[in-house]
């Protein structure tokens, strides 16, 4: 039974957690292009500057959490939220509006915010340093050891609760992304304009609120992916080059431009990264009569080494365009 | 005091003027029709008065005030509805959802409008859960009128309606739009099938080369051997 422990730890609850990571990070990706048709590359930098912003608030106020009871650095998330969308607003009004205004062709916008992507990373690295540091400044984070009704399991199963935390606010974002778009005025334009931008603004629809609305989703949610897994790992300035990988992948792999395409997406690139990298032996010992005797099964059996893992999104994403080019859900072909 | 008034429209894309004077002047009793030959500025002045085509000349009047440039989503809230020749709908959003839409500037007025748009269409009010993109040609074209009319508009231009429609829905549509009318909403279209659609127009502007070349009822375009020999097909 330990095996089974060993495979819901390191499989079940850390595919779940990147999971979860990929696809918050990858509805923003997806909410950008399918409202303005351009691929963000600055987008898990926004992940990045949100977590410094948690980290910076944490720093200063480190004892604000314990006399709620809750983390400080998920007080400070809200706070964190909202200043990354104010930055979104803010870049999209110097960098992009300017570029869609003058009805340049998507490619340049692209590659300005390849520009913006090198400018926050070399403003996150002046600011934060290059080293990576922990967001528990004055506390423990709490991990729970949770023992299995079973004898022959002498091991328990491990979740932290940064990680049961942002299972349940995927959930809820996911819940409420899901109500936002299809009951509210607002979000209701948002599909439209995505769907059919000229019969949006015929329509009446106000297309630049739209984008606004889209840019402070896009930065509050990549605020949210960036501290949880600051939270569950460290913060380290430069890990926007090891989430924009993944994140692409998810959504493109969802279907671009497709809300639900990108949390199945970002959950079909953190499972498969996490089942790549597992190490299979531990499993196949158990069953070891079953094979020849001759056969012996090696300590290490992984599909690939753990510092190949970015090896994978890339592989998936490859192989989905290949057997359905719009993606899982049907996206945008544009 | 005309619905519409536009006077010596010059306008085009990119700084090349594709209308060259273009009249036209539209009550809220007309149907106003207009034809030509490919490459006439048919749709171009249809979509100048609704702001979509740069106008650098002349001047448009919406019940005697300038709407020259507008923003679209400004001439909504005056009281205009647009009806693009493609893409006139959201394929991926429900039938109502498309409906709501069209009402975006008027919240309030969501349920009620829905309700006659439903007795108007019936065809829709059984569909109305589903994707517009799922629904029929014909099907369709009512989505993207019922759209236009959510907000009750004073003033409907139509960018070709009967577009690629069978004989018997485009029958359907013409009656429609005389049905609209006789509501008290002022029409400009653009129509490819010109015979049908001047039996129907009070106005009728024949343009080629971004001019007008006749303006006259629909029946007296229609009855003249001129127009008839060489815009109407003999």
């Amino acid at each position: 039974m330990n095996e089974l422990v060993f495979f819901i730890n390191n499989v079940v609850i850390s595919g779940a957690v990147s999971g979860s990571i990929y696809a918050i990070g990858a509805i923003g990706v997806t909410l950008v292009f399918s409202i303005m048709r351009f691929a963000h590359f600055a987008h898990a930098d926004m992940m990045t500057f949100g977590a410094l912003m948690v980290f910076m608030f944490t720093a200063l106020f480190p004892g604000a959490g314990a006399a709620l009871g809750i983390p400080t650095p998920l007080l400070m998330l809200p706070i964190a939220m909202v200043i990354t969308a104010f930055l979104a607003i803010g870049i999209d009004k110097t960098f992009y509006k300017p570029l869609r205004e003058h009805g340049v062709k998507p490619i340049v916008i692209v590659i300005a915010s390849l520009g913006v992507t090198l400018m926050l990373q070399g403003l996150i690295r002046l600011f934060a340093g290059t080293s990576s540091r922990s967001m528990y400044i004055e506390e423990r984070k709490e991990i729970f050891r949770i023992d299995m009704p079973f004898d022959l399991a002498t091991r328990p199963i491990v979740i932290t609760e940064p990680q049961i935390t942002l299972i349940i606010f995927t959930i809820l974002a996911v819940i409420g992304l899901h109500l936002f778009l299809n009951r509210t005025r607002m979000g209701k334009a948002m599909r439209a304009m995505s769907d059919n931008p000229d019969l949006a603004r015929v329509s009446g629809i106000n297309t630049n609120k739209v984008v606004v609305v889209t840019w402070i989703l896009a930065g509050s949610l990549a605020a949210m992916a960036g501290t949880f897994l600051s939270m569950d790992v460290s913060l380290t300035p430069d890990m926007s080059f090891f989430l924009l990988l993944p994140i692409f992948a998810a959504a493109i792999v969802g279907g671009v431009g497709h809300p639900y395409g990108a949390i199945a997406g970002g959950f079909l690139v953190g499972y498969a990264e996490t089942l790549s990298v597992f190490n299979w032996s531990i499993l196949l010992r158990r069953v070891h009569h079953w094979f020849p005797e001759w056969m012996e099964i090696p300590r290490d059996l992984a599909l690939v080494g753990s510092e190949y893992k970015i090896v994978v999104p890339f592989f998936i994403l490859v192989a989905v365009l290949v057997w359905r080019p719009t993606g899982i859900f049907k996206g945008k072909v544009i | 005091m005309s619905l519409l008034n536009a006077t010596q429209v010059e306008g085009g894309y990119g700084g090349m003027n594709i209308l060259k004077g273009v009249d036209m002047a539209i009550d809220k009793e007309d149907i106003g029709v207009i034809v030509g030959p490919n490459g006439a500025g048919k749709s171009t002045m249809l979509k100048a008065i609704f702001g979509l085509v740069e106008v650098n000349g002349g001047d448009i009047l919406l019940r005697d005030k300038s709407i020259k440039n507008s923003a679209p989503n400004k001439l909504v809230e005056l009281g205009m509805g647009f009806i693009p020749q493609e893409k006139n709908i959201f394929p991926s959003m429900t039938v109502e959802e498309n409906l709501e839409m069209g009402a975006y500037i008027k919240p309030h007025t969501t349920k009620t409008m829905l309700e006659r748009i439903y007795s108007f269409f019936p065809p829709l009010l059984e569909k109305r859960k589903q994707p517009a993109g799922e629904l029929s040609g014909g099907q369709r074209q009512m989505v993207a009128m019922g759209r236009a009319l959510m907000t009750e508009p004073t003033l409907l231009l139509l960018d070709e309606p009967t577009a690629g429609l069978s004989p018997l829905y485009m029958q359907e549509i013409f009656d429609r739009i005389v049905e609209i009318n006789k509501a008290g909403v002022g029409i400009l279209m653009v129509e490819q099938n010109a015979k049908q659609a001047l039996e129907i127009a009070t106005k009728g502007f024949v343009l080629a080369s971004g001019q007008n070349l006749y303006t006259d009822t629909g029946q007296n375009l229609l009855n003249d051997p001129e127009v008839a020999k060489s815009f109407l097909g003999g």
